[in-house]
């Protein structure tokens, strides 16, 4: 069991999965979001082999309509 | 004749034909000791040039052009061609309405002092070239400084220090000497030297110097080639990216100035508004003068040309000067008479030299006059009477116009 | 405008021929292709926000294809924060079109052109084609093109306020002076105001709120779409001139010519 933070809530994962195992888990889209890790920029190439590990901070981002209102 | 080969003919002697079919180094290649700017201005003015076609523009474009409050390129373009030659009281009504928005009544004076006329270049239509047997020298600091306070004594605060083109003769020590005592006795200094690098500019300024002027004669490089026949000036792009090396070098203002006759004057006059256009978007600090010197068209000659410069083309180029850059300085030579710089003044100038000599050493009675005329003059009124005839016309004399901090 | 010459500008080395931005705030999801299509815009902004989890619908997922994404910094407060949402979003659009929105002031709106220039900087040496809403400041829009900027982007009125072109005198000397085109973001909001910064010389419109806000958005989308276009001719075609109220009756001045 590992613990994250994911958009700012903690989350418990079962065990350690890449980027991209999480992802699908969750349904999120991967050609649809941006994915920080610890504040770093994870490229896309890098889902599948960059893993999940305690006290990740991770923040999964995506587009909305609009700017600043 | 085509419009390439046209040459006003009263600057050729049998002497420049001869010298015209020797060999020459190429015009556009720097010489070594000459700074080379990474810039883009040159080809644009060129290009700007080059696809400038005045044929085109039409009534309507020309008073669209007069109408606008912000005018563009184009504009100047159609208010430089033929069409707007019906429109020229338009064209000077709206110039004046510019003036006084920028300038109110004022204008400026000055007046240039010719401290050597040693010339190293062959520039065939100049008084000053290589090869003109003419009294040459130069004064040194006493003369200078003699003729400088004879000139303040008239009330003037602006001096415009000129030499001829003679590194060797006229080095830039010489000249920053002459700044440093010019600043003891005005308020501006102004140059008209020949073309240096930025770091030479620079210490230039430091002496004491405030713009810099700098005659391009013709934009047209073909034609500039066949009419500056040696010497640095010779290097076409050298001497047309001066001004932007003397703002590199600090220099608070620049001048600029095509002789217009010596080349198709509307492309000239074109290019002349495009480089202080260019220039003062790339550095908006830059206080941006023109000066409108003409070759006469030869009276009595059966070959009228449509290239020549009479009274009304002059008007129409320092009129469209105005029109495109409102704030810019104006001035109008003594190479034109009295009535027509008077007027000028009037409609569209700001700044008008008095009390002129373009001899070495005429200002002080103490100084010999010992070197000739780069040009006969032909308003040789005082500072005084010119002032009587601005202040005739509603104008105001200015003395000077910047304060130090 | 003849059909065959094409009249379109350029954006970091990528030519358009629409010069309607759209907004793609304050919609319905399936507004949105409606929207862009009645537009004919080419580009689209869009803000990066907290993905969702669990599938729901993504904005991507209806905007047409062929349409230019172009994400903006909305919610960066600083240069800093602009840098990080730019890179973020060229993640996911895999575009380096990035409009600059840095905005720390909750009650106007208005945009920090000095973060703002330095967020331009920043993004210009990494490849981002930088976009730059700001403050119509002609100091400030000198120092974003000498730092890289693809346009300028200044505001008619405070964003979301369909005020119109309040800065109209501000626009137009960035216009005249800025090698730049010139796209007015914000405050216009209706037709007839985006029609007049066309005519003005303004390279294209951005707008989003003014068609958000409207009974029905097509329709409006295609009003702006055509007042765009009309203004572009207008000010293709050179505007006619204006007489002056009280003609001068100054005397003549060109009586001395001589030669």
């Amino acid at each position: 069991m590992i613990t994250l933070t994911v958009n700012g809530k903690k989350r418990e994962l079962d065990a350690e999965m890449t980027v991209q195992e999480f992802l699908l888990s969750q349904q999120y889209h991967p050609g649809q979001v941006a994915v920080e890790l610890n504040e770093a920029i994870i490229a896309k190439s890098d889902y599948e082999t960059v893993s999940l590990k305690q006290g990740d901070v991770l923040e999964v981002l995506t587009f909305m309509g609009g700017g600043c209102r | 004749m085509s419009k390439d080969e046209h040459i006003n003919e009263s600057i050729l002697s049998d002497e420049i034909k001869e010298h015209q079919k020797e060999a020459r180094i190429d015009h556009m290649t720097y010489l070594p000791d000459m700074e080379v700017l990474e810039s883009d201005v040159m080809e644009r003015v060129i290009s700007a040039m080059e696809s400038y076609d005045y044929e085109k523009y039409t009534a309507a474009d020309v008073l669209r052009a007069i109408e606008n409050e912000n005018r563009t390129p184009e504009d100047f373009a159609a208010l430089l061609s033929p069409a707007a030659m019906p429109f020229l009281e338009e064209m000077a009504q709206a110039a004046k309405k510019e003036k006084e928005k920028h300038f109110g009544n004022s204008i400026c004076f000055f007046t240039p002092l010719y401290i050597a006329n040693y010339c190293e270049n062959y520039c065939i239509y100049c008084g000053f070239n290589c090869h003109n047997k003419i009294k040459r020298a130069k004064l040194n600091e006493s003369e200078i400084e003699a003729e400088m306070a004879e000139i303040a004594k008239t009330g003037l605060q602006e001096i415009l220090i000129l030499t001829g083109e003679s590194k060797k003769m006229s080095d830039v020590t010489y000249i920053g000497e002459a700044c440093k005592i010019a600043r003891k006795y005005f308020k501006v200094v102004g140059l008209e030297v020949y073309p240096m690098n930025s770091d030479e500019y620079a210490y230039l300024h430091k002496c004491g110097a405030d713009y810099v002027t700098v005659f391009q004669e013709t934009y047209h490089s073909d034609k500039y080639e066949t009419l500056h026949l040696a010497g640095h000036k010779r290097i076409f792009p050298y001497r047309l990216n001066a001004q932007e090396r003397a703002l590199k070098g600090g220099m608070r203002g620049v001048g600029f100035a095509a002789l217009l006759g010596l080349d198709d004057f509307r492309k000239d006059a074109f290019a002349t508004g495009m480089h202080a256009y260019l220039l003062q978007r790339k550095y908006p600090h830059a206080e941006i003068a023109f000066s409108c010197p003409r070759l006469r068209p030869i009276i009595n000659n059966d070959k009228i040309n449509p290239m020549d410069v009479h009274e009304a083309q002059l008007l129409q180029v320092v009129t469209a000067y105005r029109l495109f850059m409102p704030y810019a300085s104006i001035t109008v030579s003594t190479r034109e008479c009295a009535r027509v710089r008077d007027n000028l003044m009037n409609i569209a100038a700001t700044k008008i030299s008095a009390g002129v000599s373009t001899g070495i050493g005429s200002h002080a009675k103490d100084v010999e006059d010992k070197g000739d005329e780069q040009f006969e003059i032909s308003d040789g009124r005082s500072v005084t009477e010119v002032i009587k005839a601005m202040e005739n016309m509603g104008l105001q004399p200015v003395m000077n116009d910047y304060i130090y901090v | 405008m003849s059909e065959n010459k094409k009249d379109s500008f350029m954006l970091g080395g990528h030519e358009f021929t629409s010069r309607f931005i759209l907004g793609s705030g304050k919609y319905s999801l399936e507004l949105i292709d409606a929207a862009v299509k009645e537009a004919k815009a080419q580009i689209v902004t869009l803000a990066l926000r907290r993905a969702n989890e669990g599938g729901v619908a993504n904005i991507l997922d209806y905007i047409p294809k062929g349409v230019t994404l172009l994400p903006n910094t909305s919610g960066a407060r600083n240069a800093d924060e602009a840098v990080r949402i730019a890179r973020l979003s060229r993640e996911i659009c895999q575009s380096d079109f990035v409009k600059i929105e840095v905005i720390h002031d909750s009650k106007y709106l208005l945009p920090d052109n000095y973060e703002t220039a330095k967020a331009v900087e920043i993004l210009a040496k990494e490849g981002f084609v930088v976009m730059p809403y700001m403050y119509p400041d002609l100091n400030a829009a000198r120092d974003m093109a000498n730092a890289g900027a693809a346009c300028i982007m200044p505001l008619a009125a405070p964003i979301g306020s369909n005020k119109g072109v309040c800065t109209k005198e501000f626009i137009q000397i960035l216009i005249d002076e800025i090698d730049l085109p010139i796209i007015v973001d914000a405050g216009i909001g209706r037709p007839s105001q985006a029609c007049e910064v066309m005519e003005m010389g303004a390279a294209a419109v951005m707008a989003n709120t003014g068609i958000a806000t409207a009974g029905n958005i097509p329709m409006m989308a295609a009003a702006f779409r055509q007042a765009i276009e009309a203004g572009r001719e207008a000010y293709l075609s050179g505007l006619g001139r204006v007489k002056e109220k009280g003609a001068s009756a100054s005397s003549p001045l060109t009586g001395f010519l001589n030669e």
